[in-house]
């Protein structure tokens, strides 16, 4: 039987989350389908590699993608699938448990690796456990930790396209508004490099100091919940284990003292430098490279040394 | 309006776990055991939200062994009104509590629900989501902000990219992300107030419902763990390192 994965994307376009869990669908089964409700980028989302077909459901009330409506088509669909799949996301997790009682399956959340096509790898207890669990159920509905799969190319697919019948608006919910963070770095969930600051930062202010370090290296700026709680900087730059899940090439933890909801969101990056002023910080137990120093002094060295050799 | 707030024993969040010898799950003998963190949020929104005088009356439930009745005891303490335990001995899986919930839902005539978006032990993250798919009401979940006003719910949602305001049809499901309120502590004399507060036990099976397993446990291990690395003594020398090294600087 083919997978189904529910795609994430909004008017700026196809979130890369989907081509992570795309790569894990692709893994069970070569035959992928996405689906893509609301307003969408049908010619784009027809070029991603691995996807077989797109699902087209344009409905506006898919826009924002509302659980109350999204469910009720994804459950209509899944019948004729093994496996339905969306990301890990604030945008998969709303929506999929949904789908999963109205099918009456369990849903398996957060999947980092597929043993075979019922069986898969969680991580429990903010990653300090891996449970490899088994379902029972006919059909999968499933949760993919993006930073677990490398995300399939946007490009080389060359999928059909097949318009599909909508469902009823539930009325039970709408759409008021959002405020969403904007910036000229990458996304933290997929940028290479990412510098964080902690509650030794201070201020919101002094994040000015990682701003300087991210403009040289390219990096997103993310934040610890210590950070975040104290209203440095906004709720969509926490990483941690409620927060979002990196794992970049390099992560430079900067004023973060290393609780272990906060490691539960970055230890599975590459490499990991610590900064901090404190040697017996538990961030240095993860760190690749440590340097015991106050911020203040280290960042502005940081910016110079960096100008010297990139 | 009548509010019911979910709530779940786990690993208090300051422990550090230990997987079984046997693979077979984590050690909970012996070990500190607390109310989830996002559950007691559910409970301090539920308890303002009587003291704004919109909710009337809050109903605490939970599932699990008659240890469980602490963590009762700890919500009625905070200002719940009255406890439910459902009592079993079994690991119940997040549609199972859902299709448990749904029962109580009915049978309390609960308007409005609140619940942690996620346990701290299996981070599921679904049971909200689940009992609001069953009971076919709209769901708010990751909620930083909650304001009931002419019969809907607007509740402002924590998404990846910020934030987003959705308006919600009553009765609904809310589950709370951190930033929705910072719970009170009970004080000593409500914790003693509160050991009069009625607390009823019904057993899981006495109600009729289909609670097995979807989902078998092979089991449980360590992640492969992160050695520490080395300390560098300057600025100059870590650049150096991730340049030379870790070749990290591209």
């Amino acid at each position: 039987m083919s997978v189904l994965v529910v795609a994430e994307h909004d008017e700026t376009g196809i979130q890369p989350a989907t081509r992570h869990t795309i790569a894990a669908a692709c893994e069970l089964n070569t035959d992928t389908h996405l689906l893509l409700a609301g307003k969408g980028d049908i010619e784009s989302a027809s070029r991603i590699e691995g996807v077989v077909k797109v699902l087209v459901a344009s409905d506006e009330q898919y826009n924002h993608a509302l659980a109350e409506n999204l469910a009720p088509l994804v459950v209509k669909l899944a019948c004729d699938y093994s496996h339905v799949l969306a990301p890990a996301t604030t945008f998969g997790k709303n929506v999929l448990p949904r789908v999963a009682a109205l099918l009456d399956v369990a849903q398996i959340s957060d999947i980092v690796r597929i043993l075979s096509a019922d069986t898969f790898v969680r991580p429990i207890y903010a990653g300090n456990a891996l449970a490899t669990v088994q379902s029972l159920d006919p059909i999968k509905v499933i949760t993919v930790r993006t930073t677990a799969f490398k995300a399939v190319s946007a490009e080389g697919g060359s999928a059909t396209i097949e318009a599909v019948e909508v469902t009823k608006a539930s009325n039970l919910s709408s759409f008021l508004r959002q405020e969403l963070s904007k910036s000229e770095r990458p996304e933290l969930t997929s940028a290479r490099i990412i510098i964080s600051g902690g509650r030794g930062m201070q201020n919101g202010e002094n994040f000015k100091l990682l701003e300087e370090i991210a403009d040289r290296l390219g990096a997103a700026i993310g934040a610890s919940r210590a950070a975040v709680d104290a209203g440095f900087v906004p709720n969509d730059y926490q990483v941690g284990q409620t927060g979002k899940i990196v794992a970049p090439d390099l992560y430079i933890a900067v004023g973060i003292s290393g609780a272990i909801q906060h490691l539960a969101g970055m230890k599975d990056s590459k490499v990991i430098v610590a900064i901090n002023k404190d040697e017996e910080a538990p961030i240095f137990q993860v760190a690749d490279y440590g340097l015991v120093e106050d911020l203040f002094k280290a960042l502005p060295a940081l910016a110079e040394e960096l100008d010297k050799v990139l | 309006m009548k509010a019911l707030v979910a709530v779940k024993r786990v690993i208090d969040y300051n422990v550090r776990i230990r997987v079984k010898a046997d693979n077979t799950g984590v050690e909970t003998a012996n070990t500190k055991m607390s109310m989830n963190p996002f559950d007691e949020i559910a409970v301090e929104e539920a308890v303002r939200l009587k003291e704004d005088g919109i909710v009337t009356e809050i109903v605490v439930a939970t599932i699990g062994i008659p240890k469980c009745q602490e963590t009762l005891r700890t919500a009625l303490a905070m200002g719940a009104d009255h406890a439910i335990l459902v009592e079993t001995e079994a690991d119940m899986e997040p549609l199972a509590v859902a299709k448990i919930l749904k029962v109580l839902v009915e049978k309390k005539e609960i308007d409005l629900v609140l619940a942690g978006k996620q346990a701290i032990d299996d981070d599921s993250n679904q049971t909200g989501q689940m009992l609001a798919a069953l009971l076919g009401w709209p769901q708010g979940t990751f909620a930083s902000n909650v304001a009931i006003k002419d019969g809907k719910a607007e509740i402002v949602r924590e998404v990846d990219g910020g934030l987003e305001t959705i308006s919600l049809t009553l009765p609904a499901i809310i589950t709370t992300d951190l930033r929705l309120n910072e719970p009170r502590y009970a004080s000593l004399p409500n914790i003693m107030k509160a050991k009069q507060k009625p607390l009823d036990i019904v057993k899981a099976e006495e109600l009729g419902i289909d609670v097995g397993s979807r989902l078998k446990l092979l089991k449980v291990e360590e992640p492969t763990k992160r050695e520490a690395g080395t300390k560098v003594e300057s600025v100059t020398e870590l650049v150096e390192k991730l340049k030379n090294e870790a070749g990290a600087l591209g």
